[in-house]
């Protein structure tokens, strides 16, 4: 009780803090500047922070906090309009978000279903703000009790999703998955150094594909190219039907599922070194189990946008636990702000065990700084949602140039490689092929994205566990099976248990018919072929480094095993039967005006180009050959649709110290900058 | 003081600044933007000490350039250094920062090294100090020597054994104590984590990481100090940290273990990766080619900073107590982190097979 004797004083002081006509003049510019970033898909927050960075030296305090909080908190609002409208997801906490965003986006409803996110944005933050202020003078021994058992089973319950959005056929979302968390273990393993189907002399590959580009090129290639194809635009009578004030209705309508989902994202996101991997996915799982008429899930339901969307903002809040407690950021740009904090004032707030004690007015001033940067932000992201949701609207092959602009631009940002370009494109092959052959794309980046925390969790638990039976029996078996561990054990059980049942009347890529056997197969015959490579390969690690071989061989093993079966039933089963799910076969694709190859061979000259010419070179020729060749527009607008391009990627990696992909141009000649 | 004797130290003042002048008036940044390339990730260690420095570089160069810094992570950081290995002097705007993860691999042969520190030119190098500890109840059982520690199992939260952690590995396996890493965890702070939850029972924090977190945890007597690494005095003896006085180092604490020998190859072979990771473990670097007037400039500017003073104060705050080395002793700084024995690799690289079961080849 004694602590909150001094906690509401602080909490005075923090608000008189925060109310000053400057501090919010600067937290309104941080917010501008955040939502100006976060529309840029794959930049995020980090991109952002370190351009403020040189600004933060000797700062007075709570000026800049007001700054870094409002560009930080706004990001997972604004990369909203990205997954709603082109179905790419902007960062790894939006993807859920894209499900059944950008369902809704192509029935019309862009409006609605962006005001609906963002209320239930600005809820999640405001509620994970007002359970924060209590909750951080008592977070400590819970964050502590949070061990690497308890954040194993926190991994798993986010990969039970799977069975809610495996599909119609449980062994493809299981294999799906399965898939992806090999490709997830592709790289030098963080345990014992081993390579996985990677070798020092293809250096790229030895780092493992980054998130950004898994994400773009399983969700937004797929999408992009599918669109392009039927030469129309988002919303499919190019009209928008419901307002905004209809999403907000929705929202109010689902209070209390977007009240369980913030607290859900609170909760995880205290767990350090969790972040934001899985809360999206829990949420979302959440939703469908609680929904009753779940036939609208992936086809565009709203409460499959209210539920990521409240847990989201909520996370970024429960994520300073770690950071101010501990000093442990919970994600990239928590550790860059933590870092900038260092250089605020005359350097003494120190992030850190002792932040309650010292400094109380400062952590409930950031954890206040952070709801009221959310109320700026989406009041600011409604505004601008009705205008910018008629985006929708325009015919699609105007839109697209832009779109493969963007992405190609956020993937080269990843990692600095002309090879993150080549990543892209052959991860969206992949894409664009499960999402022909209804195969679960959301499982498989569940896959990916957990494959990383599974295979560190498992060891590690593995090792201080043997370590503690050693001990004794008693510390080993307390050490496994803690009450928290047994919490999740039976949530899971039940989650899987509901999740394999509901799993058949959610339709992710809706429904998709049957066809002829011959293409499934081959893509079939191609997933097992690699996946057998793939277990080959980590079986020839020596068996030292066991820590490096069990999760593939495992993992992998598994998901050979549902191939093998479904071969099985391939070969069983006629024609036109669920398993031969082929969208080329009737549909929107199966109708579309353009090839598959055609359309993808407009992405693939803009890498091949910017590997002779570089980036903006290649973007010149592609602007101009695309507006004019497949859209078939007159020079004038060809022009300053190119133009209009250019401009809006060299003012924003101008602002944002970015560089280009060069290309062997480049190398034979020194060019100024953009075109170096 | 005569007038003859006064006009002669004035004239002297003056042929020493009309030398100096024409370097120093040759290279001037006004307007240009002068790029500092980390090969590690925003959120690293390396990344806070570059945005440390940086804006006290630019207020201290020739025309107040803008100094941006730049991240390039990949492959332990060798991708970045391999890239800076390909550059070489244009205009002076191009800054590398390089830390122990990209010493280490350097010294241990890793095959992805292509880049060879004796080509660079260091105008900066700053160090750091390290300190163990123990859980409380194991901790009771220290008493200056580690003789009670070696029937007691530990277990410690590792960012890989050819990391940083080689160090304290090392030590600890030749105070003959049973150190269990637990491999894959990605910060110190993560680590400390894991001693503070109750799963590591052993840890190891650098300087400002102890300073900030675990300090508060020996005054809580949650966990005991067991040694500093130690710091390196004028003729290169280890001797007691400066921030930890009161902290026996390493060496006081083998010397007192029994079977702890403090000569032959082992500490021989600790000692030489324990001054290339800590005294100094970060530098700044010019590319190959870079003329001299630009080096001094570069060198007169982080000599400024040091010089700061409020530079003591400041740098405390933020970057923890380093000791920076500017000018001519920079290069006394890379040659001692970087000069290795071969017998001290030999017997690393042997030790990392046999206790880890790790190959570089």
């Amino acid at each position: 009780m004694e602590i909150f004797a001094t906690a509401l004083p602080a909490l005075g002081d923090a608000w008189s803090l925060i109310l000053q006509p400057i501090v919010l003049a600067y937290l309104l510019l941080g917010v501008v500047m955040g939502l100006a970033v976060g529309v840029f898909p794959g930049l995020g927050g980090i991109a952002g922070l370190s351009l403020l960075l040189p600004f933060m030296f000797g700062m007075e305090p709570v000026y800049g906090l007001a700054l870094m909080i409002g560009m930080v908190a706004v990001v997972p609002t604004s990369d909203t309009f990205a997954s709603v409208l082109m179905g790419i997801p902007g960062s790894s906490a939006s993807q859920a978000t894209v499900l059944d965003g950008f369902p809704m986006a192509k029935n019309g409803q862009a409006a609605r279903a962006l005001a609906a996110a963002f209320s239930s944005s600005l809820f999640g933050g405001l509620i994970g703000a007002a359970f924060l202020t209590i909750f951080i003078l008592i977070a400590r021994p819970i964050v502590l009790a949070f061990g690497l058992p308890e954040m194993l089973m926190v991994t798993i319950l986010g990969l039970s999703m799977v069975a809610v959005l495996a599909g119609r056929v449980p062994l493809k979302g299981l294999a799906a998955a399965g898939l992806g968390m090999m490709i997830g273990t592709i790289g030098i393993a963080d345990a014992g150094g081993s390579l996985r189907m990677a070798s020092y002399d293809y250096p790229y590959l030895t780092d493992g594909l980054k998130l950004v580009i898994v994400g773009l090129g399983i969700f937004a290639i797929p999408e992009i190219v599918s669109l392009l194809r039927q030469d129309r635009s988002i919303s499919k009578n190019a009209k928008l039907g419901a307002g905004w004030a209809d999403g907000v209705r929705d929202w109010f309508a689902n209070k209390w599922l977007s009240l369980r989902c913030s607290l859900i994202g609170v909760l995880v996101g205290i767990i350090p070194g969790l972040g934001g991997s899985v809360v999206d996915w829990i949420a979302y799982g959440h939703s469908v189990q609680t929904t009753k008429d779940k036939s609208n899930f992936g086809k565009g339901e709203v409460r499959g946008v209210i539920g990521p969307e409240s847990s989201n903002n909520a996370k970024e809040g429960g994520g300073l636990v770690p950071t101010l407690l501990f000093g442990i950021p919970g994600s990239g740009s928590m550790a860059i702000f933590i870092g900038a904090i260092a250089l605020l004032g005359s350097g003494d707030i120190e992030v850190g065990p002792n932040m309650l004690k010292d400094n109380l007015d400062i952590t409930y001033s950031i954890v206040w700084l952070l709801a009221l940067a959310n109320v700026f932000g989406t009041i600011l992201c409604i505004a601008l949602s009705g205008g910018i949701a008629r985006l929708t609207t325009i015919r699609f092959t105007y839109l697209a140039p832009f779109l493969f602009m963007l992405i190609s631009f956020a993937a080269f940002q990843s990692g600095q490689n002309f090879e993150d370009l080549l990543a892209l494109f052959v991860i969206g092959l992949i894409g664009i092929f499960l999402r022909r052959f209804d195969w679960s794309r959301p499982a498989f980046l569940i896959g990916f994205v957990l494959s990383e925390p599974v295979e560190k969790f498992s060891n590690q638990a593995y090792q201080i566990a043997s370590f503690k039976f050693r001990r004794g029996f008693d510390q080993g078996m307390e050490y496994i099976f803690s009450p928290i561990v047994i919490v999740l054990v039976v949530v899971t059980v039940i989650s899987v248990f509901f999740g394999i049942r509901q799993a058949k009347s959610i339709m992710a890529e809706g429904d998709v018919q049957s066809g002829s056997k011959r293409a499934p197969l081959v893509f079939l015959l191609a997933i097992t072929a690699y996946l057998l490579v793939a277990v080959l390969n980590a079986n020839a690690i020596p068996d030292f480094n066991m820590t490096d071989k069990i999760v593939p061989l495992v993992v992998g093993g598994i998901a050979l095993g549902c191939c093998v079966i479904m071969l099985i039933q391939m070969m069983m089963r006629p024609e036109g039967n669920v398993i031969f799910a082929d969208k080329e076969t009737a549909g929107e694709d199966a109708e579309a005006p353009y090839g598959l190859w055609g359309t993808l061979a407009w992405l693939a000259g803009l890498i091949i180009g910017t590997y002779f010419v570089g980036f903006i070179l290649a973007l010149v020729a592609f602007f101009l050959s695309f507006f004019r060749i497949r859209a078939g527009a007159s020079w004038g607008l060809t022009v300053v649709l190119t133009l209009a391009g250019l401009s809006l990627i060299c003012v924003m990696a101008g602002a944002l110290n970015r560089d280009f992909p060069p290309g062997l141009l480049q190398d034979a000649v020194d060019l100024p900058w953009p075109l170096k | 003081m005569t007038v003859k004797k006064f006009s002669t130290a004035v004239a002297s003042a003056a042929l020493v600044a009309a030398m100096a002048m024409p370097a120093a008036a040759e290279v001037d940044f006004t307007g240009k933007t002068i790029e500092w390339v980390i090969p590690f990730s925003e959120t690293g260690g390396s990344a806070k000490w570059a945005n440390f420095f940086a804006p006290l570089l630019a207020a201290e160069l020739p025309g107040n350039p803008t100094v941006v810094v730049k991240f390039m992570p990949g492959a332990g950081s060798t991708k970045g250094a391999n890239w800076f290995q390909e550059q070489t002097h244009e205009d002076g705007t191009l800054l590398f920062g390089s830390s122990g993860s990209t010493q280490f691999p350097y010294l241990l042969n890793d095959p992805r090294v292509m880049y060879e520190y004796n080509d660079w030119i260091p105008v900066m190098a700053s160090g750091t100090g390290g300190v163990a500890y123990l859980n409380a109840e194991d901790g009771a059982l220290f008493d200056g020597t580690a003789n009670q520690l070696q029937d007691t199992g530990f277990i410690y939260g590792s960012q890989g054994a050819t990391r940083l952690d080689l160090v304290p590995l090392l030590a600890w396996e030749m105070l003959g104590m049973d150190v269990e890493p637990v491999f894959g965890i990605k910060g110190r702070g993560d680590g400390r984590l894991m001693f503070e939850r109750g799963e590591a029972n052993i840890d190891y924090q650098t300087t400002s990481g102890y300073l900030g977190g675990s300090s508060a945890l020996v005054d809580a007597g949650d966990a005991v100090a067991m040694m500093s690494w130690g710091a390196l005095d004028a003729d290169g003896n280890i001797v007691r940290d400066p921030t930890f006085p009161d902290m026996p180092t390493f060496k006081e604490v083998c010397e007192a273990t029994d079977g702890c020998e403090t000569e032959g190859d082992a500490w021989d072979a600790w000692k030489a990766f324990f001054v290339a990771g800590f005294p100094v473990q970060k530098l700044a670097f010019l590319p190959q080619g870079t003329p001299d007037e630009y080096v001094d400039v570069y060198s007169a500017a982080f000599e400024a900073v040091v010089n700061r003073p409020d530079f003591a104060e400041i740098s405390a705050a933020r970057v923890g107590e380093y000791e920076v080395f500017t000018g001519a002793a920079t290069g006394g700084a890379l040659a001692t982190a970087t000069a290795v024995p071969d017998s001290a690799k030999e017997f690393v690289l042997t030790w990392l097979k046999d206790a880890y079961g790790v190959e570089l080849n």
